[in-house]
Parts: structure tokens; C-alpha cells; sequence
């Protein structure tokens, strides 16, 4: 602990939470917009952290990983919406959530415990589209999800009679609704790191690492893989739980259509392209690509009437191919991810060096 | 008695578009043990490339036969030309990178494929020209249609082609020898540059013929049509075992008869509580039971131990 504690670094802590602190003020500048763009990177930083428990630590490859939130958005919606008629608070329902996901979690994790590599890629992949096909569809006989229009009129998170959906004067100083849940999203993402790394040196992160190492080697000294690898899915699973919940109530709107596969896609390419398993990286990851996209739909558009004086192309699509273009740039010239973990970066220079 | 025909054949026509896109899967696995996430993009390509180059040769007035066989021949060396192209630009730089890399790579050139398609041919629906007499037979109290058993009799005779050409030719055995070990195989003479290009062709060239049958069989098109489709041809190619030629091929007209017959039944199994629309759930549920059983598909080898 005593290397965070000198001076130096006291002081880059500070400079960090002053503009942590402020930079919802800094986007709110732009439009409130910029404060939602800048939530939905933290909420991403939240779930790359929780997949990056699953396939950065414990090396299991998972392409179903929005199943989770969905399951967390779906809880959280089912009991605090008028579609039930259940209005519980979100401090109970959070809980809760991140618990049903972690039984999800457990559940795909049982079945595929044999499964090595890309055939287990494939089984999350498919457990994560059998979850949102459920959900497009229970709404005959039996309604339950409402089905492809999904659930509206979610109650907002709530403090007593503090709502954080609407503009308060605190101080005299106006926060509104998307301001409030950033502070919320930076607690509990601080929450989430504060675990994660604590995870990763403790004894049951030191064991993921063996089993994604050389899972037999790690049985022969003495791991029980079993429970890890399903401690690994559980874990998690709770955290896409969490933040499914946080989703669905910061946006009051749940439908199948957030959780398609795709979306599960786009947490993995955080995870890989930050550098796997290096949770600084991850969490550069995260933000990147969910800030990438916004910005782009922002200056793709302005720059093509500033260039040829007219729209050449569907600014759309050409920010989702610029977006694809610089998945494959990055990875080409970084193929360990932007910020790779120091010793997963020597690990490849001495591969490199020996071939 | 006859609906069950009915589903037995529409499986089979389905299946084996399947199979024909799931070898591509296999074939790159098998030989690089890498997902080409962007296989199905390549199918969606040669589809749309077919509907361009065939719809203009009969808005000119020339036989629709004509214009058939230009468009399939367009879509395949468009596809070829791709598939060798996603392979220098993505795949042959990462050959040594971390294991994750390159499937990153593969899923952002599928974003850049599909983002191409739609700016290049618009995202609304597009008709595949009839390229096909539309005829009818009648079988046992089943009907079908001149393009499912053409369909059907194209993707065997292509399967068997290219059984042959991997067991009964060089570039077969040197595919066959790159697969169990890449640096042993090079020691022996076989360019391991050329093979994986030649894996990624032949793929895309099947790939291409799956897109013309998809778009005859289905009469639209769309930029988004490769996704799902990729989706499930990966997956039979995993519940056949992956790297597997002939699991690729009967997972593939296993998943399609799966399909058929489940969306077919599942309202009268569940009474009534599941619909048809819950077709794309047999898929997945049956890829996990067969794999919870046989963890490397249903004629795959034991993969080893890499994570």
C-alpha cells in the first residue's frame, strides 16, 4: 500500500476525482446527451469488468454475456413497473437482480464445465440468444415480458423522496437526472474495481489464472475447477445483473431488442482490445468503444457536408464501418489489446522472440 | 402423415444451404482453429452481388439462364476475391497473436462487410429475380418445388467435389497436413501461406453458391440476411465437430431437419403454450444437450487443451 501513499501519487488520485467529479458538468455543456453517452460508458466499464472476470481471468470464452443484464434489466423492470403493478425499491430489487443472474449464471455454467475453447463460445453464444428469443415471445399465453414492445414506465432509482429522474437544486447547484445517476454509476463502478482487484490477487483469482493457463495442471496442484469455473460464471453473471438493473432504471424502458447478440459482441471487443485480464485496460476498453460510436454519429455527418459540401454517404453506416475498421486496425498493430498487462506483454515478446 | 413429409423436405432444402455455409466454417477451422466470424457476411455479399449483376442482365433483355450463371459466377469470384482478402488484411498478420485477437478482427470486418452492403445496395429489402422455372411436383401428399430439389442436388455434388479434392488431391493432403501441424508440415515442403489462402477461397466459393441458393430459395435479400445465417451454420458445423468436413456437413442437414420439424410440432408438444417463432431456440437447445454429451460434437476429435 505504501507505493500509493507518496506524494506523487496522492496527487494524480486528487487530480483523477476532481475531474471524475466534474466532468458531468464539463459534458452537460454539450447537452445533456453528452452526460448519457458518458453513463452508458461507465454502465460498459461495468460489464466489461464482469465478463473480464469470466474470460480475462478465468479464461472462458463467454459470447452470451448480455444474457445477464437482460436478466438483471428484466427483474428489475418486472418489479418496478406498472406491468405487475410491483413498485419494490431499487435497493431491494438490486440484490435480488444481481442474484437471479447469478442462478442464470450458474445455470449455463453446470452444463458447459466440459467444454473447452470455442465449443464453449458457441454454447454462451446460444444461451444468450435462447434468453432474448424467450423474452421477444413470452407474451402469449401467459404475459410476461410484454415481447418484442417491451416494458415501459419503470420506476427511476429513488432515495426516499429523492428522485434521480428529475432536475434538484443541491446547494444551489441544479443536477439533473442523467448528472445524478453518473455519481451513482462512478459509486458503483468504483464498487466493481475496488472487487476486481481485489479479486485478482486473492487466492481464488490466482487459481482462474491457473485454469486458464493449463486447466489439467491447475486440477493436478490441487484446484477444484469445477466450483471455480462455475464461481467464475456466477460472479459474473451477478455483476451484468447489477447492471442490467442500473439500465433499466436509468433508461425506464426495457425491450428484447438492448440485448441482442451483438451487444454481448461488443462487451467481448471491449475486454480483448483494452487488454484482457489487465483491468486498467479494460476499463480504457469500455470507455473507447463506447464513446467511439457517439462520437462519430456527432462529427461523421458535420465532417462529409465541411468535405464534399453535401451527405456522400449514410453518416450511419459510415460511422458503424469506421467503427469496424478501427476493431481490426487496433487489434493488427495491438494485438495484445491497448494497455496489456505487463506480464502478459512480456509473455508475447518472448513467444515472438523464440519463433 | 404428408405434413411430416413436408417438414422432412423443407429441412432437407434448408439444411443443405447450411451445410454448404457451414463448411466454410469448418474448413478455416480446421485448418487454423480460428471462428471466421465474417463467413456469413461473405454468403450476404454473394447474394446481393447476384441480385446486381442478374437483375441487370434481364432488365437488358438476355435470358434469364444467361443471367443466372453470370451472376453465380460473379458472386463466386466476388467472394473469392473477399475471402483471399479478409485473409491478408485480418487473419495472416495475427497468426501468432493472442488466441481472442483475431476474433476480434473477424467480428469488426463483418461490421465493416455489412455496413458496406448497406451502403452499397441501399438497407431495404431487395427481390432475388427468378432465375429458376417455377415448377411444382407432388410426392406422396408433399409438395415441392423444382428449386428445392435442385437446391438439394447442387450442395451434394459440391459436398462430394470437395470431399474429393481434400482426400484425393495434393493441395487436400497438404490442407489436411497444415491442419494436424502447421510447422511440421512446412518442414515438408508445403507452402502453409498458400493452403490457408486456398481454405479461405474454397470457403468463400461455397459461401457464395449457399448465397445464390439462399436468395432463389427465399426470393429476398437483405444486408443483415448473413448474420443469423452464419450463426446457425456455425453452429451445425459445431454440432457436427468442428474442423470436421462430414460432421459440417450432416450437423448442417441435421440442424436444418432439427428446425424443420421443431417449429413444425413444438405448438402441438407444448399444447399450444410455444409457437413457431421459437424456431431459432431448437438450434442452440440442441447444439448444448449433444454437447453437455459429446463436448467435441457429434464426429468431432478431442480438441486439446488449448484455452
Amino acid at each position: 500500500m505504501s507505493k500509493w501513499l507518496n506524494p506523487r501519487s496522492l496527487f494524480g488520485i486528487a487530480l483523477i476525482t476532481v475531474a471524475l467529479l466534474a466532468l458531468p458538468f464539463v459534458a452537460a455543456m454539450g447537452g445533456q446527451a453528452w452526460v448519457r453517452i458518458l453513463n452508458f460508458a461507465i454502465l460498459y466499464v461495468f460489464l466489461a469488468l464482469g465478463l473480464n472476470i469470466v474470460v480475462g481471468f478465468a479464461g472462458l470464452l463467454d459470447l452470451g454475456y448480455i444474457a445477464f443484464y437482460a436478466v438483471g434489466a428484466y427483474t428489475y423492470a418486472l418489479l418496478a413497473s406498472p406491468h405487475f403493478g410491483l413498485h419494490l425499491p431499487f435497493w431491494v430489487i438490486l440484490p435480488i437482480g444481481a442474484m437471479v443472474a447469478c442462478f442464470f449464471g450458474v445455470l449455463l455454467g453446470s452444463p458447459t464445465l466440459k467444454l473447452r475453447g470455442d465449443y464453449l463460445a458457441i454454447v454462451t453464444l446460444g444461451f444468450g440468444e435462447i434468453v432474448r428469443i424467450f423474452m421477444n415471445n413470452l407474451n402469449a399465453p401467459i404475459n410476461i415480458t410484454n415481447g418484442a414492445q417491451g416494458i415501459t414506465l419503470i420506476d427511476p432509482v429513488a432515495i426516499g423522496d429523492f428522485k434521480f429522474s428529475n432536475t434538484t437544486q443541491i446547494l444551489g447547484v441544479s443536477l439533473s437526472g442523467p448528472q445524478k445517476y453518473y455519481y451513482l454509476l462512478l459509486a458503483l463502478a468504483l464498487l466493481v474495481i475496488v472487487i476486481n482487484l481485489r479479486l485478482q490477487n486473492s487466492r481464488i483469482g490466482r487459481a482462474w489464472q491457473a485454469i486458464r493457463e493449463d486447466e489439467i495442471a491447475a486440477k493436478a496442484v490441487g484446484i477444484n475447477t469445477r466450483n471455480l469455473k462455475l464461481l467464475a460464471f456466477a460472479m459474473g453473471a451477478s455483476f451484468g445483473g447489477v447492471a442490467g438493473g442500473v439500465f433499466s432504471a436509468m433508461q425506464g424502458f426495457v425491450s428484447p431488442e438492448s440485448f441482442s447478440l451483438i451487444e454481448s459482441i461488443m462487451i467481448l471487443a471491449m475486454v480483448v482490445l483494452g487488454g484482457m485480464g489487465h483491468i486498467p485496460g479494460v476499463i480504457l476498453g469500455a470507455v473507447l468503444l463506447s464513446i467511439l460510436p457517439e462520437a462519430l454519429r456527432y462529427g461523421v455527418g458535420p465532417l462529409q457536408m465541411a468535405v464534399f459540401g453535401k451527405m456522400l454517404v449514410d453518416p450511419e453506416s459510415l460511422r458503424m464501418l469506421i467503427f469496424g475498421l478501427a476493431l481490426v486496425l487496433v487489434m493488427r498493430f495491438k494485438p495484445a489489446g491497448l494497455w496489456p498487462s505487463p506480464e502478459r506483454k512480456r509473455e508475447l515478446q518472448d513467444a515472438g522472440a523464440a519463433k | 402423415m404428408d405434413i411430416f413429409l413436408q417438414q422432412i423436405i423443407n429441412g432437407l432444402v434448408q439444411g443443405s444451404i447450411y451445410a454448404l455455409v457451414a463448411l466454410g466454417y469448418t474448413m478455416v477451422y480446421g485448418i487454423m482453429g480460428l471462428i471466421n466470424f465474417a463467413h456469413g457476411e461473405v454468403v450476404m455479399i454473394g447474394t446481393l452481388v447476384t441480385i446486381s449483376v442478374a437483375g441487370f442482365m434481364i432488365k437488358a433483355g438476355m435470358p434469364v439462364m444467361l443471367a443466372g450463371m453470370a451472376g453465380l459466377t460473379a458472386a463466386v469470384l466476388v467472394c473469392m476475391a473477399l475471402g483471399w482478402g479478409l485473409e491478408r488484411i485480418a487473419y495472416r498478420p495475427l497468426r501468432n497473436a493472442p488466441r481472442l485477437t483475431p476474433l476480434i478482427t473477424a467480428i469488426g470486418m463483418s461490421i465493416v462487410l455489412q455496413n458496406v452492403a448497406m451502403i452499397v445496395w441501399g438497407r431495404n429489402y431487395l427481390t432475388f429475380p427468378p432465375l429458376l422455372p417455377k415448377m411444382d411436383f407432388e410426392f406422396a401428399g408433399a409438395n415441392f418445388t423444382a428449386v428445392q430439389v435442385i437446391i438439394v442436388a447442387v450442395s451434394a455434388l459440391t459436398m462430394g467435389g470437395l470431399l474429393f479434392l481434400v482426400y484425393r488431391t495434393k493441395l487436400g493432403m497438404a490442407m489436411r497436413a497444415t491442419s494436424q501441424n502447421p510447422a511440421v508440415a512446412s518442414l515438408m515442403g508445403v507452402n502453409i501461406n498458400r493452403v490457408i489462402a486456398a481454405a479461405f477461397i474454397i470457403g468463400s466459393a461455397l459461401g457464395a453458391l449457399a448465397g445464390v441458393m439462399v436468395g432463389t430459395y427465399y426470393e429476398i435479400a437483405h444486408y443483415q440476411m448473413g448474420f443469423m445465417l452464419g450463426l446457425k451454420a456455425f453452429t451445425a458445423a459445431v454440432l457436427g465437430g468442428i474442423g470436421n468436413l462430414a460432421g459440417a456437413m450432416l450437423g448442417g442437414i441435421l440442424l436444418g431437419l432439427i428446425e424443420a420439424l421443431g417449429a413444425g410440432y413444438i405448438g402441438d408438444l407444448t399444447g399450444g403454450f410455444l409457437g413457431s417463432h421459437y424456431q431459432d431456440i431448437f438450434a442452440f437447445l440442441v447444439l448444448i444437450v449433444v454437447l453437455m454429451f459429446k463436448p467435441s460434437g457429434l464426429f468431432g476429435e478431442k480438441t486439446g487443451d488449448r484455452a
